[in-house]
């Protein structure tokens, strides 16, 4: 890659955050009861299997998971030539009245999040919904946080952040660029 | 893809594809609990049909609605084209009311190209068909049928054998689905009598056979074609009777399918002439799932070609 | 000034001539410069003459439609394309089956005065192929008809065509048939064949066209007649005019200048300007009917002019009319597809497109070589310019041409009738 790339977290970082964010999901639900984790594709959904296989190492129990694509619900379909669909997934327990933790890659305006509640708007009421995220880079434009972070990033609207982990890119690793790019969250 | 859909051949094996797969996904929802999808909101699709065709006309709509699309039909029964309207005119309107899409059907072979090339309406066109020319959707959704029960789903029909048998001549869903079977990689053969195979089918992507009962026992996917009676009289076959004993699909010549083998028809079916009532409802027959399967990959074409930016929008 | 000096002018392509066109005839042919006096001189630097050009085969459609061509507006589209002389296909309404109607368009092409008009007559009354109209009345008319057909129908019935081809013989008239076996075309939109099977578009098939042209130079023979074949359209129909001929019937046979260009392949675009009856047909045809042309098995290049409203091709291409409009581009179209390909030469063109048609449809006075004393029925053409056939240029009331739009060999500057510029510069000279 271009040499204004810099890497902020390496693999082991990113192993130690999602070993973080399970003890966590773990202590805020006050055990894996009613927990349901659904990731949204493609990214997410690796990281949301992670989560969970950290959550059955620790408490020995293994948790549904699921995925959830967002495409059909997105407020800027018109902005590209239509996407392909990526799969949808739920658990066979349903997600009615389960608490359920969204899992994505990056954190960033907040309108896949918004998209991704919808669609799961159509799919069941959960009782609860929390979100888990790998990176947070800020620039809200919706009213959304996430419940469990793995790394804050402050940057700049012009700087691209890269998520890259084993299943999908070969390796795990997080870098921001200096050049503006399309793509990536 | 491009941005209409008037002829099989206008896909390429990554759209065919990518059309099979965005409705496997929309499939697995609409089966599932979401009846609604607000993918389309503010768009408006015109079923624009001057042939009578409720399923492919319910089919679209449900694909439409399902996509939260606004629809409005405009049939050919009750309004101005029964009373002499033009096509160019009919289209001009139909631009004036903002369609972002029209899907057509039309007696005229060529009636969707003529609509697509004349720039009377700015939105997409879909060929729900067109005369003796062409269904691309409804090849799309054979396809999509075929890859589920024999290629679990996934991928192109690589080596699959499918038959089509019947009036291959007035059929405009044999010439889409030989189009894209071809592109997908499945071996056809076309099984009718002499008088009603295409002159200049032999050089169709495709093989050929008067035969029937010579291609049953290979075949994986029995395709039965829909046959008029009134084909009789310009002597196309001597007798209803006659045509049924050489290429109606009776419950001995389904008995001779393989197990794994499908029996499909595009409908409406004659029950008793080209298909017995035996094999259009037994086993082997996905017929009524063909149906239930049109509106997932109708869903998959509206979405794909209306649901992100036209090729205007990309370039602004 | 009455006359014209034609400075330089290459004759058919040979070297170049002064030509002097004076008091309606040419009256001197010089290879020294010529100095006349009172006559208007045009430069023939690069340009070619030759002799009037004569069309077997025009729509114009007056009386009955005069929405799509009049007398006057297809005559002028004659004119800008080199022509002298044209034969009026008889479909009009009312049908041309009658002295009285004959006479009608032969007076209007003279009012008109843009070129010879020259009624066909039908062949049978009302063109319903089922009783002879008065072909005899038509021939001693003013009209002085020669050519009779039904064009646009077949006459099928062969008791019908036998009869009309024994008839005409009184008075030298010859029978020009439009070759379509009726059953074989019921509702037929394009060629039969593996582009008709692709598009969905009912098939006209070669056979329905040679079984006809088949009986007719057998019926021709057998009753020793003149039979003359519009617009051949197949390799096959080559093969049997080549072959009647080598029999000594006495049959001649016309091409039209699409047939020799366009293929079938057009009709994918579903765009009904390649709506036309024959059909365009395969690319083997086109070479065999080129070949014909060269060889004078094929007799004449004939537009079949067929002027159609806009409405009547701005729709389904199963409800459009079958037709093309062909006057203006019908050089052009011949030279691009004879003379740049090497298969003819400007000589053989003239020979094509005005000795033999003038023959075929007995105009004494048409067809005669550019010499001393002949009438002066000239056209000036420069075969190195480029033309696009553009709606500005376009003199036919319809528009339903496949050229518009299509650069093509060649340009027509002036054309001379009986003496007379009816085009100058490439424009009407009124």
């Amino acid at each position: 890659m271009d040499a204004a790339q810099r890497e902020v977290l390496d693999s082991g970082d990113i192993n130690r955050a999602l070993s973080r964010i399970a003890h966590e999901i773990l202590e805020k639900n006050k055990g894996v009861r009613d927990l349901v984790l659904l990731g949204i594709p493609t990214r997410g959904a690796h990281i949301a299997q992670r989560l969970a296989k950290a959550i059955a190492d620790i408490e020995g129990v293994a948790i549904p998971v699921g995925t959830i694509d967002v495409t059909l619900h997105r407020d800027d379909l018109r902005s590209r030539p239509a996407r392909a669909l990526l799969p949808t997934v739920i658990p066979t327990s349903g997600i009615d009245g389960k608490k359920v933790v969204l899992v994505d890659d990056v954190l960033f305006s907040g309108r896949t999040i918004r998209a991704a509640l919808d669609a799961m708007g159509e799919l069941g009421r959960p009782s609860q919904v929390q979100l888990a995220v790998l990176v947070d880079r800020g620039h809200r434009e919706l009213p959304i946080r996430a419940d469990y972070v793995g790394k804050n990033l402050p940057t700049s609207l012009k700087e691209h952040v890269r998520v890259s982990i084993m299943e999908t890119d070969g390796t795990d690793s997080v870098s921001i660029s200096g050049t503006p790019a399309s793509g990536g969250e | 893809m491009k941005r209409h859909l008037l002829s099989a051949s206008d896909l390429s094996y990554e759209d065919a594809i990518l059309i099979l797969d965005t409705a496997e996904e929309l499939a697995k929802l609409v089966d599932g609990p979401v009846k609604k999808l607000p993918t389309l909101r503010g768009r408006t699709i015109v079923n624009l049909f001057y042939e009578d065709s409720t399923r492919t006309r319910i089919s679209f709509e449900a694909a439409a609605k399902r996509l939260s699309a606004d629809v409005i039909n405009f049939t050919a029964k009750g309004s101005s084209v029964s009373k002499g309207e033009s096509l160019k005119d009919t289209a001009l309107t139909l631009q004036a009311m903002g369609a972002d899409a029209v899907i057509v059907r039309h007696s005229a072979s060529g009636a969707a190209h003529q609509l697509a090339a004349s720039g009377w309406i700015a939105g997409s066109v879909i060929n729900a068909g067109d005369g003796t020319h062409e269904h691309p959707s409804q090849a799309l959704l054979d396809a999509f049928t075929m890859r589920r029960h024999l290629r679990d789903s996934k991928g192109d029909l690589a080596g699959v054998r499918v038959t089509i048998v019947g009036d291959v001549l007035h059929s405009r869903v044999a010439r889409s689905n030989v189009l894209l079977l071809a592109t997908l990689g499945a071996e056809v053969t076309l099984v009718a009598p002499p008088t009603l195979m295409p002159f200049g089918v032999e050089q169709w992507p495709c093989d050929i056979s008067y035969d029937l009962d010579r291609v049953l026992p290979r075949t994986e996917a029995l395709m039965m074609l829909r046959v008029q009676g009134e084909r009789m009289n310009n002597a196309f076959f001597p007798s209803m009777r006659e045509y049924s004993r050489g290429y109606g699909l009776d419950d001995k010549r389904a008995s001779a399918l393989s197990p794994e083998a499908i029996v499909m028809h595009p409908g409406p079916m004659n029950r008793g002439l080209e298909i017995s009532a035996g094999a259009a409802d037994g086993l082997r027959s996905v017929i009524v799932e063909q149906v239930a399967n049109g509106v997932s990959v109708r869903m998959a074409i509206l979405y794909l070609l209306l649901g992100g930016a036209s090729i205007e929008e990309v370039s602004l | 000034m009455s006359g014209y000096l034609l400075r330089g002018v290459s004759v058919l392509g040979e070297q170049k001539v002064d030509v002097l066109i004076d008091g309606g005839i040419i009256s001197e042919v010089s290879k020294k410069p010529l100095a006349p006096t009172g006559v208007r001189t045009i430069d023939c630097d690069g340009l070619i003459a030759m002799p009037g050009l004569v069309d077997l085969h025009t729509h114009l459609r007056e009386p009955g439609r005069e929405d799509s061509e009049t007398v006057e507006s297809g005559s002028a589209a004659a004119a800008l394309g080199g022509f002298v002389a044209i034969h009026a296909m008889a479909n009009t309404n009312p049908v041309a089956d009658t002295a009285g109607v004959v006479e009608q368009v032969y007076r209007l092409g003279r009012e008109a005065g843009w070129c010879d008009v020259r009624p066909v007559g039908a062949v049978t009354v009302g063109l319903h192929g089922t009783q002879l109209a008065e072909l005899a009345a038509m021939a001693h008319s003013a009209a002085h008809v020669r050519v009779f057909s039904d064009d646009g129908k077949c006459v099928a019935d062969p008791i019908l065509m036998r009869r009309a081809l024994e008839y005409v013989k009184a008075f030298d008239g010859v029978i020009a048939q439009h070759a379509q076996e009726p059953r074989l075309t019921e509702d037929a939109q394009m060629n039969e064949g593996f582009v008709s099977s692709q598009l969905g578009l009912r098939g006209w098939p070669a056979v329905a066209e040679e079984s006809i042209i088949s009986r007719d130079v057998l019926l021709a023979e057998h009753v020793g007649s003149r039979l003359h074949v519009c617009h051949v359209s197949t390799a096959g129909s080559v093969e049997i005019v080549r072959w009647a001929k080598s029999r000594g019937v006495m049959v001649t046979a016309e091409v039209t200048p699409h047939h020799l260009l366009l293929t079938d392949e057009l009709a994918r675009s579903y765009d009904p300007r390649y709506k036309v009856n024959p059909p365009l047909r395969r690319d083997e045809d086109v070479q065999a009917l080129r070949q014909g042309l060269a060889d004078g098995t094929i007799d004449a290049v004939a537009t079949d002019h067929a002027p159609h409203p806009l409405e009547d091709k701005e729709c389904e291409w199963s409800s459009a009319a079958f037709g093309m409009i062909g006057l203006q581009s019908a050089l052009s179209v011949v030279q691009t597809a004879m003379i740049e390909t090497g298969l003819m030469t400007w000589s053989e063109v003239s020979d094509r497109m005005s000795t033999r048609p003038a023959r075929i449809g007995s105009l004494r006075d048409h067809g005669r070589p550019i010499a001393v004393g002949e009438p002066a029925h000239v056209v000036l053409v420069d075969p190195r310019g480029k033309s696009v056939f553009t709606l500005e240029g376009n003199a036919s009331k319809s528009r339903n041409s496949p050229f518009l739009g299509m650069e093509l060999h060649g340009r027509i500057e002036a054309t001379f009738l009986r003496g007379r510029a009816t085009v100058l510069d490439g424009k009407l000279a009124g």
